[in-house]
Protein backbone atom coordinates (compact mmCIF):
# COMPACT_ATOMS: atom_id res chain seq x y z
CA UNK A 1 0.00 0.00 0.00
CA UNK A 2 1.19 3.22 -1.10
CA UNK A 3 0.83 4.69 2.72
CA UNK A 4 2.88 2.40 4.84
CA UNK A 5 5.24 2.76 1.93
CA UNK A 6 5.89 6.04 2.55
CA UNK A 7 5.91 5.86 6.29
CA UNK A 8 8.50 3.19 6.38
CA UNK A 9 10.46 5.60 3.74
CA UNK A 10 10.84 8.44 6.40
CA UNK A 11 11.46 6.14 9.35
CA UNK A 12 15.37 5.45 7.91
CA UNK A 13 16.10 9.25 6.69
CA UNK A 14 17.99 11.29 9.20
CA UNK A 15 15.79 13.64 10.61
CA UNK A 16 16.99 17.36 9.25
CA UNK A 17 16.66 20.71 10.74
CA UNK A 18 15.11 23.26 8.60
CA UNK A 19 14.48 26.86 9.73
CA UNK A 20 12.69 29.65 7.46
CA UNK A 21 13.25 32.66 8.05
CA UNK A 22 10.48 35.37 7.42
CA UNK A 23 11.27 39.43 7.92
CA UNK A 24 8.29 41.01 9.02
CA UNK A 25 6.20 43.38 6.71
CA UNK A 26 9.20 43.43 5.06
CA UNK A 27 9.03 46.56 2.47
CA UNK A 28 7.01 48.66 4.91
CA UNK A 29 9.59 47.64 7.94
CA UNK A 30 12.85 48.77 6.13
CA UNK A 31 10.99 52.17 5.37
CA UNK A 32 10.22 52.87 8.76
CA UNK A 33 13.79 51.36 10.32
CA UNK A 34 15.14 54.41 7.02
CA UNK A 35 12.78 57.01 8.54
CA UNK A 36 12.00 56.87 11.60
CA UNK A 37 9.63 59.54 12.03
CA UNK A 38 7.00 57.25 10.08
CA UNK A 39 7.18 54.98 12.92
CA UNK A 40 4.43 56.24 15.14
CA UNK A 41 1.66 56.38 12.04
CA UNK A 42 0.05 53.73 9.76
CA UNK A 43 2.66 53.00 6.39
CA UNK A 44 1.93 51.71 3.43
CA UNK A 45 4.22 51.34 0.60
CA UNK A 46 2.18 51.82 -2.77
CA UNK A 47 3.54 50.80 -6.47
CA UNK A 48 3.04 53.17 -8.71
CA UNK A 49 1.14 56.09 -6.90
CA UNK A 50 -0.55 57.22 -9.90
CA UNK A 51 -3.93 59.02 -9.40
CA UNK A 52 -5.95 56.05 -10.96
CA UNK A 53 -3.50 53.32 -10.52
CA UNK A 54 -1.32 52.52 -6.88
CA UNK A 55 -1.98 49.53 -5.31
CA UNK A 56 -0.81 48.77 -1.67
CA UNK A 57 2.65 46.24 -1.58
CA UNK A 58 3.13 45.89 1.76
CA UNK A 59 2.20 47.96 5.28
CA UNK A 60 2.75 48.00 8.86
CA UNK A 61 1.09 46.99 12.16
CA UNK A 62 -0.18 50.20 12.99
CA UNK A 63 -2.25 50.21 9.00
CA UNK A 64 -3.29 46.38 9.25
CA UNK A 65 -4.92 47.43 12.71
CA UNK A 66 -7.07 50.01 10.03
CA UNK A 67 -7.49 47.13 7.73
CA UNK A 68 -5.52 47.76 4.70
CA UNK A 69 -4.50 45.03 3.01
CA UNK A 70 -1.67 44.32 0.40
CA UNK A 71 -3.42 44.27 -3.01
CA UNK A 72 -5.82 46.67 -2.35
CA UNK A 73 -5.78 50.17 -4.33
CA UNK A 74 -4.72 53.50 -2.44
CA UNK A 75 -8.00 55.13 -2.36
CA UNK A 76 -9.64 51.84 -0.52
CA UNK A 77 -6.93 52.16 1.67
CA UNK A 78 -6.96 55.64 2.43
CA UNK A 79 -10.42 55.31 2.84
CA UNK A 80 -10.00 52.99 5.52
CA UNK A 81 -7.17 54.93 7.41
CA UNK A 82 -7.08 58.90 6.81
CA UNK A 83 -3.73 59.44 8.53
CA UNK A 84 -2.42 56.69 6.13
CA UNK A 85 1.55 57.59 4.96
CA UNK A 86 1.67 56.77 1.74
CA UNK A 87 5.71 55.64 0.69
CA UNK A 88 6.49 54.69 -2.68
CA UNK A 89 9.01 51.66 -2.84
CA UNK A 90 12.78 51.16 -2.89
CA UNK A 91 13.72 48.18 -3.92
CA UNK A 92 17.83 48.55 -3.75
CA UNK A 93 17.31 49.42 -0.65
CA UNK A 94 15.30 46.16 0.39
CA UNK A 95 17.83 44.30 -2.13
CA UNK A 96 20.61 45.76 0.43
CA UNK A 97 18.74 44.66 3.60
CA UNK A 98 17.81 41.21 1.50
CA UNK A 99 21.41 40.26 0.98
CA UNK A 100 23.17 41.35 4.73
CA UNK A 101 20.42 39.13 5.91
CA UNK A 102 21.53 36.07 4.17
CA UNK A 103 25.10 36.88 4.88
CA UNK A 104 24.08 36.68 8.53
CA UNK A 105 21.77 33.31 7.57
CA UNK A 106 25.15 31.87 5.94
CA UNK A 107 27.21 32.00 9.15
CA UNK A 108 25.43 29.15 10.08
CA UNK A 109 24.98 27.39 7.10
CA UNK A 110 25.72 27.30 2.94
CA UNK A 111 22.23 26.19 2.57
CA UNK A 112 19.76 28.87 2.17
CA UNK A 113 17.07 29.21 -0.37
CA UNK A 114 15.66 32.45 -0.93
CA UNK A 115 11.68 32.64 -1.00
CA UNK A 116 11.20 36.00 -2.81
CA UNK A 117 13.30 38.84 -0.80
CA UNK A 118 11.96 38.72 2.50
CA UNK A 119 12.10 34.99 3.57
CA UNK A 120 14.82 31.88 3.31
CA UNK A 121 14.53 28.52 4.39
CA UNK A 122 18.28 27.28 6.43
CA UNK A 123 19.26 23.53 6.04
CA UNK A 124 21.76 23.38 9.60
CA UNK A 125 21.67 20.24 10.26
CA UNK A 126 25.11 20.24 9.78
CA UNK A 127 25.92 23.02 11.92
CA UNK A 128 23.57 21.92 15.30
CA UNK A 129 26.21 20.00 16.48
CA UNK A 130 28.70 23.63 16.56
CA UNK A 131 25.89 26.25 17.63
CA UNK A 132 23.36 24.26 19.44
CA UNK A 133 19.97 22.86 18.31
CA UNK A 134 17.70 24.65 15.93
CA UNK A 135 15.92 26.88 18.12
CA UNK A 136 19.48 28.21 20.00
CA UNK A 137 20.15 28.83 16.46
CA UNK A 138 16.96 30.44 15.18
CA UNK A 139 16.55 32.75 18.45
CA UNK A 140 20.35 34.16 17.89
CA UNK A 141 19.42 34.92 14.26
CA UNK A 142 16.23 36.70 15.82
CA UNK A 143 18.17 38.19 18.08
CA UNK A 144 21.23 39.19 14.97
CA UNK A 145 18.87 40.42 12.49
CA UNK A 146 17.05 42.96 14.91
CA UNK A 147 20.51 44.45 16.23
CA UNK A 148 22.48 44.33 13.34
CA UNK A 149 19.79 44.95 10.77
CA UNK A 150 16.89 46.77 12.73
CA UNK A 151 14.72 44.41 11.38
CA UNK A 152 12.76 42.15 13.17
CA UNK A 153 11.73 37.92 11.55
CA UNK A 154 10.11 35.39 12.47
CA UNK A 155 11.60 32.18 12.31
CA UNK A 156 10.08 28.52 11.95
CA UNK A 157 11.64 25.88 13.25
CA UNK A 158 11.26 22.29 12.45
CA UNK A 159 12.22 18.77 10.52
CA UNK A 160 11.12 19.55 6.55
CA UNK A 161 10.47 22.79 4.57
CA UNK A 162 6.75 22.53 4.92
CA UNK A 163 6.42 22.95 8.70
CA UNK A 164 9.47 25.49 8.63
CA UNK A 165 7.23 27.93 6.75
CA UNK A 166 4.39 26.80 8.53
CA UNK A 167 6.18 27.81 11.89
CA UNK A 168 7.26 31.28 10.73
CA UNK A 169 3.55 32.26 10.14
CA UNK A 170 2.31 31.27 13.20
CA UNK A 171 4.06 33.91 16.17
CA UNK A 172 4.55 36.99 14.22
CA UNK A 173 6.22 39.62 14.83
CA UNK A 174 10.51 38.36 16.29
CA UNK A 175 9.24 34.79 17.48
CA UNK A 176 10.42 31.77 16.82
CA UNK A 177 8.46 29.02 16.71
CA UNK A 178 9.24 25.08 16.92
CA UNK A 179 7.64 22.23 15.36
CA UNK A 180 9.66 18.80 16.56
CA UNK A 181 8.54 15.65 15.05
CA UNK A 182 7.07 14.37 18.07
CA UNK A 183 4.42 17.01 18.31
CA UNK A 184 3.43 17.83 15.07
CA UNK A 185 0.23 16.62 15.05
CA UNK A 186 -1.13 18.50 17.72
CA UNK A 187 0.65 21.66 16.44
CA UNK A 188 -0.61 21.11 12.96
CA UNK A 189 -3.42 19.12 12.55
CA UNK A 190 -5.75 21.40 13.90
CA UNK A 191 -4.80 24.20 11.51
CA UNK A 192 -6.93 25.17 8.85
CA UNK A 193 -6.06 23.37 5.26
CA UNK A 194 -5.08 27.08 3.56
CA UNK A 195 -2.31 27.60 6.51
CA UNK A 196 -0.23 24.76 4.55
CA UNK A 197 2.07 26.18 1.51
CA UNK A 198 0.60 24.42 -1.66
CA UNK A 199 -2.47 25.19 -0.43
CA UNK A 200 -3.93 27.98 -2.40
CA UNK A 201 -7.48 29.92 -3.01
CA UNK A 202 -8.56 27.25 -5.50
CA UNK A 203 -7.06 24.17 -3.80
CA UNK A 204 -8.89 25.36 -0.64
CA UNK A 205 -12.02 25.45 -1.90
CA UNK A 206 -12.07 21.94 -3.71
CA UNK A 207 -10.83 20.49 -0.32
CA UNK A 208 -13.80 22.28 1.37
CA UNK A 209 -15.79 20.77 -1.08
CA UNK A 210 -14.92 17.47 0.11
CA UNK A 211 -15.13 17.98 3.96
CA UNK A 212 -11.44 18.50 4.24
CA UNK A 213 -10.97 21.91 6.22
CA UNK A 214 -7.88 21.02 8.57
CA UNK A 215 -4.45 19.69 7.86
CA UNK A 216 -5.44 17.03 9.96
CA UNK A 217 -7.88 15.53 7.82
CA UNK A 218 -5.75 15.90 5.06
CA UNK A 219 -3.34 13.95 6.82
CA UNK A 220 -5.39 11.00 7.72
CA UNK A 221 -7.30 10.56 4.99
CA UNK A 222 -6.20 8.10 3.11
CA UNK A 223 -3.57 9.06 0.58
CA UNK A 224 -5.53 7.31 -2.77
CA UNK A 225 -8.49 9.28 -2.06
CA UNK A 226 -6.24 12.68 -2.90
CA UNK A 227 -4.42 10.81 -5.67
CA UNK A 228 -7.68 10.34 -7.51
CA UNK A 229 -9.17 13.61 -6.81
CA UNK A 230 -6.08 15.98 -7.86
CA UNK A 231 -3.61 13.53 -9.32
CA UNK A 232 0.39 13.66 -8.52
CA UNK A 233 -0.51 16.89 -6.30
CA UNK A 234 -2.80 15.40 -4.17
CA UNK A 235 -0.28 12.82 -2.74
CA UNK A 236 2.15 15.85 -2.03
CA UNK A 237 0.00 17.55 -0.04
CA UNK A 238 -0.67 14.28 1.37
CA UNK A 239 2.58 13.94 2.42
CA UNK A 240 3.59 17.64 2.91
CA UNK A 241 0.17 17.05 5.98
CA UNK A 242 2.02 14.09 7.51
CA UNK A 243 5.45 15.80 7.96
CA UNK A 244 6.85 13.69 4.57
CA UNK A 245 8.16 16.39 3.09
CA UNK A 246 11.63 15.53 1.76
CA UNK A 247 12.34 18.70 -0.72
CA UNK A 248 15.89 20.00 -0.10
CA UNK A 249 17.33 23.27 0.59
CA UNK A 250 18.54 24.42 -2.48
CA UNK A 251 22.54 25.33 -1.76
CA UNK A 252 23.88 28.56 -1.72
CA UNK A 253 22.42 30.97 -4.55
CA UNK A 254 22.94 34.52 -4.26
CA UNK A 255 20.41 35.47 -6.63
CA UNK A 256 16.99 36.37 -5.69
CA UNK A 257 13.96 34.68 -7.27
CA UNK A 258 12.34 36.79 -9.60
CA UNK A 259 10.29 35.61 -11.76
CA UNK A 260 8.99 38.50 -13.71
CA UNK A 261 8.66 42.48 -13.44
CA UNK A 262 6.13 44.66 -14.67
CA UNK A 263 5.15 47.52 -14.80
CA UNK A 264 1.72 49.02 -15.35
CA UNK A 265 -0.34 52.10 -15.21
CA UNK A 266 -3.73 53.47 -15.91
CA UNK A 267 -3.55 56.43 -18.46
CA UNK A 268 -5.31 59.95 -17.31
CA UNK A 269 -6.92 60.30 -20.28
CA UNK A 270 -7.55 57.42 -22.67
CA UNK A 271 -4.59 56.36 -25.19
CA UNK A 272 -5.68 57.36 -28.64
CA UNK A 273 -3.20 56.29 -31.03
CA UNK A 274 0.33 54.20 -31.15
CA UNK A 275 2.37 57.78 -30.25
CA UNK A 276 1.27 57.75 -27.61
CA UNK A 277 0.76 54.25 -26.45
CA UNK A 278 4.62 54.26 -27.28
CA UNK A 279 5.75 57.12 -24.63
CA UNK A 280 3.27 55.26 -21.87
CA UNK A 281 5.43 51.53 -22.75
CA UNK A 282 8.72 53.96 -22.84
CA UNK A 283 8.24 55.40 -19.50
CA UNK A 284 6.62 51.85 -18.16
CA UNK A 285 10.25 50.22 -19.02
CA UNK A 286 11.77 52.60 -17.79
CA UNK A 287 11.25 51.34 -14.18
CA UNK A 288 11.29 47.89 -15.52
CA UNK A 289 14.70 48.30 -16.57
CA UNK A 290 15.65 50.01 -13.02
CA UNK A 291 13.89 46.38 -11.23
CA UNK A 292 16.40 44.48 -13.53
CA UNK A 293 19.14 46.00 -12.82
CA UNK A 294 18.85 46.11 -8.98
CA UNK A 295 17.59 42.36 -9.28
CA UNK A 296 20.66 41.54 -11.63
CA UNK A 297 18.68 39.74 -13.85
CA UNK A 298 18.51 40.01 -17.69
CA UNK A 299 14.56 39.66 -19.12
CA UNK A 300 14.98 36.80 -22.72
CA UNK A 301 11.20 38.35 -23.46
CA UNK A 302 8.29 40.63 -23.12
CA UNK A 303 4.17 40.24 -22.45
CA UNK A 304 1.88 43.44 -22.64
CA UNK A 305 -0.99 43.95 -21.23
CA UNK A 306 -3.58 45.95 -22.78
CA UNK A 307 -6.95 47.25 -22.01
CA UNK A 308 -9.21 49.31 -23.60
CA UNK A 309 -12.09 51.59 -22.15
CA UNK A 310 -14.68 48.95 -22.24
CA UNK A 311 -12.19 46.92 -19.70
CA UNK A 312 -11.34 44.68 -22.26
CA UNK A 313 -8.01 43.08 -21.28
CA UNK A 314 -5.89 41.48 -24.10
CA UNK A 315 -2.39 39.94 -23.49
CA UNK A 316 0.83 39.26 -25.70
CA UNK A 317 3.84 37.77 -25.61
CA UNK A 318 6.99 36.87 -26.94
CA UNK A 319 10.78 36.80 -26.89
CA UNK A 320 13.46 39.61 -26.61
CA UNK A 321 16.15 39.22 -29.80
CA UNK A 322 18.69 38.45 -26.55
CA UNK A 323 18.52 38.58 -22.95
CA UNK A 324 18.51 42.18 -22.09
CA UNK A 325 18.24 44.89 -19.02
CA UNK A 326 18.15 47.68 -21.39
CA UNK A 327 14.69 49.74 -21.09
CA UNK A 328 14.75 51.37 -24.85
CA UNK A 329 15.39 47.56 -25.89
CA UNK A 330 12.49 46.55 -24.29
CA UNK A 331 10.15 49.14 -25.05
CA UNK A 332 11.21 48.35 -28.70
CA UNK A 333 10.22 45.26 -28.34
CA UNK A 334 6.89 45.57 -26.42
CA UNK A 335 6.12 48.48 -29.10
CA UNK A 336 6.65 46.03 -32.17
CA UNK A 337 4.63 43.46 -29.77
CA UNK A 338 1.38 46.23 -29.53
CA UNK A 339 1.71 47.14 -33.00
CA UNK A 340 1.83 43.96 -34.71
CA UNK A 341 -1.22 42.80 -32.20
CA UNK A 342 -3.31 45.58 -31.08
CA UNK A 343 -6.57 45.91 -33.80
CA UNK A 344 -7.87 50.08 -32.52
CA UNK A 345 -11.14 49.32 -31.81
CA UNK A 346 -11.21 51.39 -28.75
CA UNK A 347 -9.19 53.56 -27.11
CA UNK A 348 -6.65 52.78 -24.48
CA UNK A 349 -7.43 52.74 -20.77
CA UNK A 350 -4.02 50.70 -19.15
CA UNK A 351 -0.63 49.21 -20.49
CA UNK A 352 0.98 46.83 -18.35
CA UNK A 353 4.41 46.03 -19.60
CA UNK A 354 6.02 42.79 -17.83
CA UNK A 355 9.83 41.45 -18.55
CA UNK A 356 9.56 37.81 -18.13
CA UNK A 357 12.18 34.42 -18.65
CA UNK A 358 14.43 36.16 -16.69
CA UNK A 359 18.12 34.86 -16.11
CA UNK A 360 21.04 35.64 -13.67
CA UNK A 361 22.70 39.31 -14.76
CA UNK A 362 25.83 37.07 -15.89
CA UNK A 363 23.90 33.86 -17.66
CA UNK A 364 26.07 33.50 -20.97
CA UNK A 365 24.08 33.88 -24.00
CA UNK A 366 24.41 32.41 -27.65
CA UNK A 367 25.02 35.72 -29.21
CA UNK A 368 23.19 35.93 -32.81
CA UNK A 369 24.15 36.41 -36.21
CA UNK A 370 22.54 39.61 -37.20
CA UNK A 371 22.76 41.27 -34.52
CA UNK A 372 25.83 43.98 -32.96
CA UNK A 373 27.45 42.51 -30.25
CA UNK A 374 28.86 45.94 -30.19
CA UNK A 375 26.27 48.14 -30.81
CA UNK A 376 24.32 45.92 -27.50
CA UNK A 377 27.30 46.97 -25.20
CA UNK A 378 27.01 50.56 -26.37
CA UNK A 379 23.19 50.03 -25.45
CA UNK A 380 24.17 48.99 -22.39
CA UNK A 381 26.66 50.87 -20.77
CA UNK A 382 24.52 53.97 -21.59
CA UNK A 383 21.56 52.33 -19.92
CA UNK A 384 23.99 51.27 -17.12
CA UNK A 385 25.56 54.83 -16.64
CA UNK A 386 21.40 56.02 -16.38
CA UNK A 387 20.98 53.29 -13.73
CA UNK A 388 24.07 54.02 -11.54
CA UNK A 389 22.57 57.79 -11.82
CA UNK A 390 19.31 57.31 -10.89
CA UNK A 391 21.04 55.08 -8.13
CA UNK A 392 22.46 57.55 -6.48
CA UNK A 393 20.19 60.26 -6.92
CA UNK A 394 16.62 58.49 -7.63
CA UNK A 395 14.34 57.67 -10.37
CA UNK A 396 14.01 61.00 -11.53
CA UNK A 397 17.67 62.45 -11.88
CA UNK A 398 16.98 61.25 -15.71
CA UNK A 399 15.10 60.26 -18.45
CA UNK A 400 14.17 60.68 -21.87
CA UNK A 401 13.33 63.56 -24.03
CA UNK A 402 9.84 62.63 -24.81
CA UNK A 403 8.53 61.71 -21.55
CA UNK A 404 9.18 65.07 -20.37
CA UNK A 405 5.60 66.43 -19.74
CA UNK A 406 3.54 64.12 -21.23
CA UNK A 407 0.20 65.22 -20.49
CA UNK A 408 -1.65 61.61 -20.45
CA UNK A 409 0.17 59.87 -17.67
CA UNK A 410 1.20 60.80 -14.47
CA UNK A 411 4.47 61.70 -12.77
CA UNK A 412 6.50 59.23 -11.37
CA UNK A 413 8.16 62.22 -9.39
CA UNK A 414 6.36 64.39 -7.12
CA UNK A 415 7.66 64.48 -3.42
CA UNK A 416 9.13 61.45 -2.16
CA UNK A 417 6.77 61.32 1.21
CA UNK A 418 3.97 61.85 1.31
CA UNK A 419 3.54 62.56 4.40
CA UNK A 420 -0.12 63.12 6.34
CA UNK A 421 -1.07 67.14 7.64
CA UNK A 422 0.25 67.71 10.98
CA UNK A 423 3.34 66.04 11.01
CA UNK A 424 7.26 67.66 10.54
CA UNK A 425 8.66 67.05 7.87
CA UNK B 1 8.55 63.14 29.10
CA UNK B 2 9.26 63.94 25.16
CA UNK B 3 11.42 61.47 24.05
CA UNK B 4 14.80 62.69 22.45
CA UNK B 5 14.83 63.20 18.42
CA UNK B 6 17.99 62.26 16.82
CA UNK B 7 19.19 62.96 13.29
CA UNK B 8 22.10 61.52 11.34
CA UNK B 9 25.14 63.44 11.00
CA UNK B 10 27.33 62.23 8.28
CA UNK B 11 31.08 63.09 8.89
CA UNK B 12 34.37 62.55 7.33
CA UNK B 13 36.53 60.32 9.95
CA UNK B 14 40.84 60.22 9.69
CA UNK B 15 41.36 56.36 9.81
CA UNK B 16 43.95 53.97 9.62
CA UNK B 17 44.25 51.40 8.01
CA UNK B 18 45.84 48.26 9.28
CA UNK B 19 48.55 46.19 8.19
CA UNK B 20 46.15 43.30 9.47
CA UNK B 21 43.08 44.96 6.98
CA UNK B 22 41.46 46.77 10.25
CA UNK B 23 40.15 50.29 9.30
CA UNK B 24 40.69 52.58 12.50
CA UNK B 25 39.11 55.50 12.82
CA UNK B 26 41.49 57.99 14.88
CA UNK B 27 38.93 61.44 14.38
CA UNK B 28 36.65 63.00 12.39
CA UNK B 29 35.18 66.81 11.48
CA UNK B 30 31.97 67.75 12.69
CA UNK B 31 29.56 69.24 9.76
CA UNK B 32 30.33 72.46 11.86
CA UNK B 33 34.21 71.98 11.01
CA UNK B 34 35.28 71.14 14.08
CA UNK B 35 37.63 68.86 14.52
CA UNK B 36 37.79 65.85 17.29
CA UNK B 37 40.71 63.30 18.28
CA UNK B 38 39.31 59.75 18.73
CA UNK B 39 41.17 58.85 22.02
CA UNK B 40 40.33 54.89 22.10
CA UNK B 41 38.37 51.96 19.81
CA UNK B 42 36.66 50.44 22.46
CA UNK B 43 34.85 47.86 20.16
CA UNK B 44 33.70 47.51 16.41
CA UNK B 45 30.96 45.05 15.72
CA UNK B 46 27.89 45.16 12.87
CA UNK B 47 25.19 47.10 14.29
CA UNK B 48 21.94 48.77 13.39
CA UNK B 49 20.88 52.86 14.44
CA UNK B 50 17.01 52.72 15.06
CA UNK B 51 17.29 56.07 16.34
CA UNK B 52 18.46 57.61 12.99
CA UNK B 53 18.00 54.88 10.19
CA UNK B 54 21.19 53.72 9.26
CA UNK B 55 23.57 50.31 9.91
CA UNK B 56 26.91 49.28 9.04
CA UNK B 57 29.97 48.65 11.42
CA UNK B 58 29.62 50.74 15.13
CA UNK B 59 32.42 51.52 16.35
CA UNK B 60 32.23 52.09 20.15
CA UNK B 61 34.79 55.08 20.42
CA UNK B 62 36.18 57.39 23.38
CA UNK B 63 36.32 61.17 22.45
CA UNK B 64 37.05 63.25 25.99
CA UNK B 65 36.77 60.53 27.97
CA UNK B 66 33.10 60.17 26.27
CA UNK B 67 32.20 56.63 25.15
CA UNK B 68 30.04 57.37 21.20
CA UNK B 69 29.23 55.57 18.61
CA UNK B 70 30.51 56.02 15.04
CA UNK B 71 29.42 53.77 12.30
CA UNK B 72 30.36 53.07 9.02
CA UNK B 73 28.37 52.33 6.43
CA UNK B 74 28.52 49.66 3.58
CA UNK B 75 29.52 52.00 1.00
CA UNK B 76 32.00 53.32 3.61
CA UNK B 77 30.49 56.60 4.55
CA UNK B 78 30.57 57.35 8.42
CA UNK B 79 27.92 58.48 10.22
CA UNK B 80 26.87 59.42 14.26
CA UNK B 81 23.97 59.92 16.00
CA UNK B 82 22.99 63.62 17.18
CA UNK B 83 20.38 64.51 19.95
CA UNK B 84 17.85 67.05 18.52
CA UNK B 85 17.26 70.02 21.36
CA UNK B 86 13.65 71.73 20.78
MG1 LIG C 1 7.60 38.65 5.22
Amino acid sequence: MLMKKFIEKDEKAMERTILHCDMNNFYASVECFLNPDLKPYPVAVCGSVEERHGIVLAKNYKAKACGVTTGEAVWQAQQKCRDLVIVPPHYEEYMKFSKAARKIYEDYTDQVEAFGMDECWLDVTGSVGIYGDGEKIAQEIRERIKFELGLTVSIGVSFNKIFAKLGSDLKKPDAVTCIPKERFKEIVWPLAASEMLGVGRATEKKLAACGVRTIGTLATWPVEFFEKKFGKFGVALWLFANGLDESRVAAADASVPVKSVGHGTTALQDLENAAEVWRIMLALTQEIGHKLYTYEKRACGVQIDVRDNKLFTKQWQCPLPHPTQSASEIARTAFDLFCRSYEWRNPIRSVTVRAINLTAQNTPYQLDLFCDPLHTEKTEKIDRTVEDLRLRFGMDIIRNACLLDNPKMSSGGGPQVIMPTGVPT
Amino acid sequence: MAETKYRKVYVDVFALMRQDGMLLPKGFIWEDGAKYKIDRVRHAAPAASTKVGGRGIRYTVVIGGQEQYLYREEDDRWFMEAPVYQ
